[in-house]
């Protein structure tokens, strides 16, 4: 009888199978764990919200229409778009064209400028027609998470910066392209986390 | 590697869906085909979290991760979506 790992390499012809890729986790195991501690206290932020949300509906549901969900639709369009570069500019330095992942990462970190941009005059209209953190409590909940995200853009900003320079001098060995991996999920956290924020907050009615 | 076949990657289709996804929790925000307000809360939350699910497995590669971490990931996705919409719907007795 063919022992068992022979009898699943190959197909039913006897033709072998070509090797799948081993599974990988990107990055070093260190920025996980901030990820993961990150993610859960966002989802307490999330169930928090949600929570006194149903607490006053009617005041949080008429809060809502004061935000500009254009713009909130143009920051999710630019975090989008911020981890498109980012994602590519991983697959540029694994796929040996390391010479395009400065461009993806500069790229990326000009998408984060213009979510920047759009958040001051975002924040800059909502202060001038008097709605403020203790306005109620919508707007806690809107100015503190929208505002510790925007922390997470600054500091994920630092980060692409530094990768657009960690990349410029072109070939990456495996400890390099490690580290750029974990500079890469960080900025993907980012994303994910203003993806919740743009439906909780702008969209859901 | 050219700039095409950089382009020419799952990411960018993932990026397309992301896009498409966002283009139509916009429309459901403002009452596509569905009249109920709590249907459409419940739609808008469910695309977000099919969004957020697209970044975790693709952009962040947790497909192609060890195996715990999949579980995990998909495991959050799916009880953040449920609690998310739970509270939401709770929230309109």
């Amino acid at each position: 009888m063919r022992p068992i790992s022979s009898a699943l390499d190959t197909t039913a012809r006897g033709v072998p199978l070509p090797d799948r890729p081993p599974r990988h986790l990107p990055g070093e195991a260190g920025i996980w764990l901030f990820i993961c501690g990150d993610l859960l206290v966002f989802s307490l932020f999330f169930v928090t919200f949600l929570y006194y949300r149903g607490q006053e509906l009617a005041l949080f549901r008429a809060a809502r229409l004061h935000l500009d969900q254009g713009l909130g639709a143009l920051n999710t369009l630019f975090m989008l778009s911020s981890s498109w570069f980012v994602a590519s500019g991983v697959r540029a330095v694994r796929g040996g064209a390391a010479r395009m992942a400065p461009y993806c990462f500069a790229l990326a970190w000009a998408c984060g400028c213009g979510f920047g941009v759009v958040k001051f005059f975002e924040y800059r209209a909502k202060i001038r027609a008097g709605i403020t953190l203790n306005t109620n409590d919508f707007y806690m909940y809107y100015y503190m998470f929208t505002g510790i995200h925007f922390m997470h853009v600054l500091i994920g900003m630092g980060v692409l910066a530094f990768l657009t320079r960690y990349t410029w001098r072109g070939a990456c060995d495996a400890r390099k392209i490690r580290n750029i991996e974990s500079g890469a999920s960080f900025w993907h956290v980012v994303d994910l986390l203003w993806i919740v924020l743009f439906a909780l907050l702008y969209l859901i009615p | 590697m050219s700039l095409w076949r950089l382009v020419r990657a799952r990411t960018s289709v993932v990026w397309l869906l992301l896009v498409a996804a966002t283009a139509l929790s916009w429309k459901l925000s403002h009452g596509l085909g569905l009249a109920e307000p709590r249907d459409a809360g419940c739609a808008v939350l469910v695309v977000a979290f099919i969004k957020v699910r697209l970044v975790i497995m693709d952009f962040m590669e947790i497909r192609g991760a060890p195996l715990a971490m999949r579980l995990a990931g998909e495991t959050w996705v799916l009880l953040m979506a449920a609690a998310l919409i739970a509270l939401y719907l709770g929230a309109l007795q």
